[in-house]
């Protein structure tokens, strides 16, 4: 029954997307690792992968338009193919955000060490979780399990206000810390930015499962 | 109230069923799309509406058709005046052995619409025109109709059906025959059509179904398997074995 | 295989020659304008066959003003209603009627008009070639109608048309070559019988137009002709085939020239 001409296009883009995502994942994890292991190497290769996964961005898209060109996909085919398109610039878009904490985590370790934040370390554990679920569930088409994660990035949203509030309080303590601070800022913005992009991985999902469009509705 | 709406229709060649049960609504000025695989019924059910099964000998029809509000399988409906509201534009164009004008002007002759020879002209040119045929023919209306191209003849076969002012245009596979230039403008002209008359076409094509259609029904079986939008069928059907055709699981 | 075809092809061609050319080679010499005016006179005193040939085309001309719209109208009948058993009788009896010998028409139109009349006319001998007529119309009729497309019957009645006019104004006129083809089939095959008009228009010396009085015709004169043991007779003969076969031919001409396809 699966062995229409598009069935092994879509399962190349299905393919396609899975490693993207996992590049994506990957960067976030290590640029974290890299945060609190003060490792300036592990930082440079997450920047290096960035071209990588902006190659396979491209790559999707040529993919995604041709399959829409040559087969008029209709209905659910449709819908992976549409799906596979608009999620893709998202996962790029949080890897490059990954490498800016990469960047960041290059600045740091130039300066005297801070103590751990526990809040952040927390927040970037769910942020690779929320992504590595997302994910999961985009591939095995699950919109429960992706309207779940929506509602988990509150915790997100949550963590980031506290580790904010946190560093200004250290700034105004001690100001010798402020570079570094700076900087860590910036992380947990990134964090909080992948969590909001995690948000748009779900969406897509649920779309592609139900056709249901419920970005940019209150509710969830 | 629907141009034409469809009750519990059931349809036999003797023995043999050929639809079960089917229901729906017809609404008018929009163009609505049969579809299904071959031998589903799609055109048997598209003849029903303007009896032109009756020409089969030993078929049988039960259930309601109405026609604004009038069933007109009954005994007293003027089968005549039905085909003339009621047009049919068939699969292979079948022109007449006649010249171009005479082919459009036969409708109207034999319904006597006209009012002397002017009216005639000007009837046969409002036709021609309105099947986009106008100004590739008005300077050998008198030439032999076979002298067309098939989506040419295609066109004078519209413009010979609106010539006796129907309310809705029946298409079986009317492009089918086609290369894609002539599908294309009959399309372009079945949407355009749509604005004056209500037009039911059957096709084996999906792609041209999503492309003019307001509405799809898809039929397979001799059943009715789903009625919905068009931008709804080929985006999200509600039923498995519609998703299963519009993909191309089964032919 | 081409070569074996060609030959036979040229074989039947060149017998069709050599018939032809063997009643012209006869024939010409007593062919004058004389001949194709005058009436049969007594031997020794010339003579021609103007009253045959005025003869033929009248008993062909009455025949055909009945035979053919009768059979016309029988074919385009068994074409489009003609399933039923009563549609089956009447093929099975045209069919049968195409087989039966002609003279049997002559003998049976003799009986049925000339004996109750009491006179041989030209009315018998009309009648007798248009029952021989009317069943080769009929059949070939039929059979060219049936062809006409379903689908030129479909747009006919899908504008509104009652069975009737689809009859009249579509499927005929698509049929006529076909029907004229037939027409002139049994034509041509009634142009030369002579075994019915013996017995019915007679035969005459003279030129007539009545058609209650015997009437000449080709055969009939071709056969008094030949059986007679004149020699000068003999060429009359020949010289009226001729006449005939000619006739047959302009027959043949005109008919198609008239009926070309239009469309």
């Amino acid at each position: 029954m699966d062995n229409r001409l598009i069935d092994q296009q879509l399962d190349t883009l299905r393919d396609k997307v899975l490693l993207l995502g996992g590049k994506a994942e990957s960067a976030v994890q290590r640029a974290m690792t890299a945060l609190t292991t003060r490792d300036s190497i592990l930082a440079q290769d997450v920047l290096e992968d960035d071209k990588i996964i902006n190659q396979m961005e491209l790559e999707i898209d040529r993919m995604s338009v041709e399959i829409i060109a040559l087969h008029q996909p209709a209905a659910h085919d449709l819908r992976l193919v549409i799906s596979v398109a608009k999620i893709t610039p998202v996962l790029e878009r949080l890897a490059d955000h990954a490498g800016n904490i990469a960047e960041a985590v290059l600045i740091i370790n130039d300066e005297p060490e801070l103590r751990q934040f526990s809040e952040m370390t927390i927040m970037s554990e769910n942020a690779v979780e929320m992504l590595r679920t997302a994910l999961d569930a985009f591939i095995a088409e699950d919109a429960a399990s992706a309207r779940q994660i929506i509602k988990q990035d509150d915790v997100i949203d949550k963590s980031y206000k506290k580790v904010f509030s946190e560093l200004i309080g250290m700034i105004i303590n001690d100001p010798t810390t402020t570079t570094s601070a700076a900087q860590l800022l910036f992380v947990a913005k990134h964090l909080e930015r992948i969590g909001d992009y995690v948000k748009d991985v779900c969406e897509l999902t649920v779309y592609l499962a139900e056709a249901s469009i419920i970005k940019h509705s209150r509710t969830e | 109230m629907s141009k034409i709406s469809v009750s519990n229709l059931d349809f036999y060649y003797g023995k043999a069923q050929a639809l079960y049960d089917i229901t729906l609504e017809i609404p008018e000025n929009q163009v609505i799309a049969f579809i299904g695989p071959s031998g589903c019924g799609k055109s048997t059910f598209l003849r029903t509406l303007n009896r032109m099964n009756d020409t089969i000998p030993n078929t049988r029809v039960l259930g309601e058709v109405l026609i604004d509000g009038r069933d007109i399988n009954e005994s007293s409906t003027d089968v005549v005046a039905l085909r003339r509201k009621v047009g049919m534009v068939f699969q292979k164009s079948n022109p007449f052995p006649k010249s171009i004008f005479d082919n459009v002007a036969y409708g109207i002759q034999i319904n006597r619409i006209h009012n002397g020879k002017t009216d005639l002209n000007e009837r046969v040119e409002k036709a021609l025109t309105d099947a986009a045929l106008w100004d590739e023919v008005k300077d050998r209306l008198q030439t032999s109709a076979f002298g067309l191209s098939g989506g040419q003849q295609q066109r004078l076969c519209i413009a010979r059906a609106l010539a006796v002012q129907p309310e809705v245009i029946l298409m079986d596979e009317p492009a089918s025959a086609l290369d894609p230039m002539a599908t294309q403008k009959i399309e372009e002209l079945v949407v355009e059509l749509k604005r004056k008359y209500t037009i039911v076409i059957v096709t084996h094509n999906m792609q041209q179904a999503a492309r003019v259609s307001d509405k799809t029904a898809f039929f397979m079986l001799g059943k009715l398997v789903e009625f919905n939008p068009t931008e709804k069928m080929f985006t999200n059907p509600d039923e498995k074995l519609t998703e299963d055709y519009i993909t191309g699981r089964f032919g | 295989m081409t070569t074996l075809t060609a030959l036979c092809a040229f074989g039947v061609v060149g017998i069709l020659v050599l018939i032809l050319g063997y009643i012209s080679f006869q024939g010409i010499s007593s062919l004058s304008f004389q001949f194709l005016i005058e009436t049969p006179k007594p031997v020794g005193e010339g003579g021609g066959i103007g009253n045959a040939i005025l003869g033929s085309l009248i008993l062909l001309g009455l025949a055909s003003l009945v035979g053919i719209p009768l059979g016309i109208a029988i074919g385009t009948y068994l074409a489009e209603l003609g399933s039923g058993l009563f549609g089956t009788t009447v093929r099975f009896v045209a069919d049968s009627m195409i087989g039966i010998p002609s003279i049997v028409f002559g003998v049976f139109v003799y009986a049925l008009v000339v004996l109750q009349q009491g006179y041989f006319s030209t009315l018998a001998g009309s009648i007798a070639l248009a029952l021989i007529m009317i069943p080769i119309v009929t059949r070939t009729t039929e059979e060219i109608v049936k062809l006409v497309p379903k689908s030129m019957r479909e747009g006919a009645l899908a504008l509104g048309a009652p069975e009737w006019r689809v009859t009249w104004d579509i499927v005929l006129p698509a049929a006529k070559t076909g029907i004229a083809t037939g027409a002139m089939l049994a034509v041509a095959r009634v142009l030369g019988e002579t075994a019915p008009l013996l017995f019915t228009s007679f035969g005459s010396r003279f030129y007539n137009i009545y058609l209650d009085e015997p009437m000449a015709s080709m055969p009939v004169q071709i056969y008094n002709y030949a059986i007679s043991p004149f020699e000068e007779w003999h060429a009359k003969a020949w010289a009226a085939t001729l006449v005939l076969i000619g006739m047959i031919l302009v027959i043949n001409i005109i008919v198609r020239y008239t009926t070309r396809k239009g469309y």
